[in-house]
């Protein structure tokens, strides 16, 4: 350790690098590398790595908070910030030793080839990022500076549209049908329906599907819906909620696939490093600083450790054999069955598809459960509950973590309410999260906007109109169960 | 082809602190929600008593983010170092989202941040919207302080030290392109091109260049201010009592502070009998005896004539008791009372009844209710919680009266 190094240095490294991305066939968007101090590394990070981005007091409020963290000791910086653009753009804290500036340009470079090559970012457009989220700095700037509008108005619908922004579509890869297709959708259902009735001869005859119900099929896009429903949205105010959400579309996949992108980019920086011919001390430190960060973390899940493991595991049942990594070189067919997987898996297809027992047990995952101040381990991976395990994994991450909530209809009986369900799959939402969050809802959309969720086993409508917030709870089911007349 | 590489410059790092803006921002909302719970601070925080440069500690709830999020009963999956059985503990469920939680929002929980601000910023907080009730702008009152100079023009002759730089080189310059515009001219009459020469040549200062700054004395008015509390010591004046009571001077003192330049304070405890003590005596001094109100307002009235002439000074004076008086002395409290109400700007009562003491609605409580002085209020205060609503109405009560004694469409008058 303790070598000094320059640019000229950097760029030897990085030349030598770049020659085993090509050979290993990582395909990857030009790379570009920002020697940054922690000040500005913690700016990067408080921007999501974005060059310009628009001003909001959250992004002071996070800066304020890592600093904290890092000047106390709590927390440190990562080595590499990567964003997802074209040409990617990384930064590297010059106070690092020219072994984790090696280490970090090889990580960088794995990540670089999963932004271009995965699914779930084929639609940011990472040629246009940087020029969009400039301009959208520039816009927001503009409706602050605006006099008509100013700061305070800015911030109101900025943070009601932070609220929601990642209320939306899950998979961008699936196509959505524009309203004459749903319309069909419907149309033909229900002929489908009649058919059955007519077979099954019952008597009472359905009503046909409500045509003119907005939205005829369940919307996850809260803003971009209000956006489009809420005719008193001035045209400024409407642009602020296509900002936000076009910024949350960008950074959906990144949630989306941290296990199996930090697992990639991992498995990447090993490979590139272990055929490097580093010398001694470098290697020796590479060894070191590998293992601090791909350390299992009790109590918590490591996305760097379970990625890694699992990718390991894919090649292991490829090859039929634990590698070496260091000494065995790595098969050209093996690349190729990777290369496919990075391409079309996220982070809970990855877990279904690849996290076998052997590597559940290896990593030592278990379900904890709270009770009172404490998680208490409630079931391991044995051969009874590790398919549970497994599931419930795939199930709480990336934007499974955050709850599924749809409005269903923005003008029943002319009362122009904003319908929502929350879509119960056994987790209840934080009650109070819930009643501020909507009251976001109730500041973009103007009037009555209402949610329907499950709390402590009953119906619940939440409700946030003028006179303020209102909770009803479904009695009737709770009081009188449903009885089942033969 | 090799990656760009940008090399770090220190230029950039200083110009780059992006976030200064929005970090300003996110600070001004959290001194806005200091300002929301201040009534909690005050009451909680020992912050009565401490000199004005000291720090203190202040919790403050942080801005959350509000997002949907999942209640912390589900169960997680997690990694444990690998001897991991059913039934072991696996840390704390996590009630604060303080400590290294990576996705900002993503956890509830109560974000306190512990901010440090000093006491001089706090109490500016705590009466950014009040304002002192009758503050009299009598001008025999304040008196003419402090004797300074003040800038104001030029002239011609002065000491060095008081040259005025910018002018004198203006002059100059003007005097130097004026010469050269009447030379070239003059040269041009003559036909004989000099340009060059009168551009070499040496051009000094001279004495009518020189401009001095003109002084003027600035008399500054200062206003004095005493605060006089007084304190029922008796016996029946428990700690609890004591400190809503010291709550409350706190309060009263800092505000009068503000206001004006200077502002002393006086202490008189009094049981039977009254005097005039130290702070520290005046907070800690054990208690004993009965109580004899007017004692303490005789000798307040003492210390006024004294050492406070009422020309020259505002005086506030505020009495804190719990209201249990000897009844002989109850005629002679209100003549005193009425008496004091005329020497002051502000004269208080305050009623310290912590509750589940005794019944309320006391003696002398009821008989302050015939005094009719406008500058004179009682108030009640039953725990720590009344101490700063209640001062906001004491202050905001008395700016109504002042309203109304001017309203000249007043029926009555």
């Amino acid at each position: 350790m303790g070598r000094s190094y320059d640019v000229k240095d950097l760029q030897m490294w990085e030349a030598r690098i770049f020659e085993k991305v090509q050979e290993f066939g990582l395909n990857c968007f030009p790379q570009e590398f920002e020697l940054c101090d922690h000040v500005q590394m913690l700016s990067m990070m408080t921007y999501h790595g974005m060059p310009s981005h628009y001003p909001h007091w959250s992004f002071g409020k996070s800066f304020e908070r890592t600093k904290t963290f890092y000047d106390h000791g709590i927390q440190g910086i990562p080595y590499e910030m990567v964003i997802n653009s074209n040409p990617s753009i990384a930064g590297l804290m010059r106070d690092n030793s020219l072994c984790l500036q090696i280490l970090t340009m090889a990580h960088v470079y794995g990540h670089n080839d999963f932004f271009k090559n995965n699914f779930t970012f084929r639609h940011t457009e990472a040629d246009l990022v940087v020029a969009r989220f400039k301009s959208h700095a520039d816009r927001i700037r503009g409706y602050v500076e605006d006099p008509s509008i100013g700061q305070d108005a800015v911030e109101r619908i900025l943070d009601a549209a932070h609220a929601l922004s990642f209320q939306c579509h899950r998979n961008q890869a699936i196509k959505r049908l524009d309203r004459s297709e749903q319309i069909d959708r419907a149309i033909a259902k229900s002929e489908e329906e009649e058919k059955q009735r007519k077979i099954t001869a019952t008597k009472i005859k359905e009503e046909g599907p409500d045509l003119y119900k907005i939205p005829l099929e369940p919307d996850a896009n809260i803003l971009l819906f209000i956006r489009d429903h809420n005719a008193r949205l001035a045209e400024w105010e409407k642009d602020i909620l296509t900002i936000v959400h076009e910024e949350a579309l960008y950074f959906q996949p990144q949630m989306e696939t941290k296990i199996i992108n930090e697992g990639w980019a991992c498995y990447w920086h090993r490979e590139i490093m272990n055929s490097l011919d580093l010398p001694t001390d470098i290697h020796m430190e590479f060894i070191v600083r590998h293992n601090q960060v791909v350390r299992p973390i009790p109590g918590d899940l490591n996305p760097y450790n379970i990625g890694l493991a699992l990718w390991d595991r894919i090649e292991e049942l490829e090859i039929g054999r634990v590698r070496d990594h260091n000494e065995d070189k790595q098969q050209l067919d093996t690349r190729e069955a990777l290369f496919e997987i990075r391409e079309v898996d996220r982070d809970s297809s990855f877990i279904r598809r690849f996290m076998d027992r052997e590597v559940m047990e290896k990593l030592d995952l278990f379900e904890a459960t709270p009770e009172h101040q404490d998680w208490v381990i409630s079931k391991i991976s044995d051969d009874e509950n590790w398919k549970f395990i497994r599931n419930l994994l795939a199930t709480s991450v990336g934007l499974s973590s955050i709850p599924v909530i749809e409005i269903t209809d923005c003008n029943a009986h002319g009362s122009q309410t904003l319908q929502m369900r929350h879509e119960f799959d056994g987790r209840e939402l934080e009650a109070n999260y819930a009643e501020k969050t909507l009251e976001h809802i109730y500041t973009l959309w103007g009037r009555k906007v209402v949610l329907e969720t499950m709390m402590n086993n009953n119906k619940t409508r939440y409700s946030f109109d003028n006179s303020g917030l209102s909770i009803t709870a479904d009695l009737i089911d709770s009081m009188y169960p449903a009885f089942d007349y033969p | 082809m090799g990656a760009v590489f940008r090399p770090y410059s220190p230029s950039d790092s200083l110009q780059s602190d992006r976030s200064s803006g929005d970090r300003q921002r996110h600070r001004e909302k959290l001194r806005r929600a200091l300002k929301e719970n201040i009534a909690d601070v005050i009451s909680e925080q020992s912050i009565i008593g401490r000199g004005a440069d000291s720090i203190v500690k202040v919790p403050i709830r942080g801005i959350r983010e509000f997002r949907f999020v999942f209640g912390q009963n589900t169960p997680k999956v997690a990694q444990g170092d690998g001897n991991s059985e059913p039934g072991q503990k696996v840390g704390k469920v996590k009630q604060d989202s303080q400590a290294g939680d990576g996705e900002a929002g993503n956890m509830p929980g109560e974000d306190y941040y512990e901010t440090e601000v000093s006491l001089e910023e706090l109490v500016e907080i705590m009466f950014e919207d009040l304002e002192l009730p009758d503050l009299e702008s009598k001008p025999l009152r304040s008196i003419e302080a402090e004797y300074t100079h003040k800038r104001s023009g030029t002239k011609r002759v002065g000491v060095r030290a008081h040259l005025d730089r910018k002018k004198t080189v203006k002059n100059r310059i003007k005097r130097k392109f004026a010469k050269e515009k009447y030379e070239k001219n003059s040269a041009e009459d003559d036909g004989i091109p000099l340009e060059e020469e009168i551009v070499r040549k040496r051009f000094p200062f001279e004495k009518r260049d020189f401009r001095y700054h003109r002084h003027k004395p600035d008399i500054r008015y200062e206003s004095n201010a005493v605060v006089i509390c007084i304190m029922d010591t008796s016996g029946s004046m428990n700690v609890m009592k004591k400190y809503l009571a010291r709550c409350f001077f706190f309060l009263l003192y800092q505000f009068v502070r503000l206001k004006y330049q200077q502002t002393e304070l006086v202490f008189i405890a009094h049981d039977t009998l009254a005097k005039e003590v130290s702070e520290d005596d005046f907070f800690h001094r054990g208690e004993s005896g009965g109580t004899m109100i007017s004692s303490g307002y005789q000798k307040a009235l003492d210390i006024i004539h004294d050492r406070f002439d009422p020309t020259l000074w505002n005086i506030y004076a505020f009495h804190c008791s719990d209201g249990d008086n000897f009844q002989e002395d109850i005629p002679k409290t209100l003549a005193l009372a009425k008496e004091l109400c005329g020497a002051c700007n502000l004269f208080g009562y305050g009623e310290i009844k912590p509750t589940g003491g005794v019944s309320w609605g006391t003696p002398m409580l009821k008989h302050f209710d015939d005094i009719s002085e406008k500058n004179f209020t009682t108030l009640g205060i039953s725990s720590k919680s009344d101490v700063w609503p209640k001062f906001k109405a004491f202050l905001s009560r008395d700016r109504q009266k002042s309203d109304s004694s001017i309203d000249v469409f007043d029926p009555t008058s």
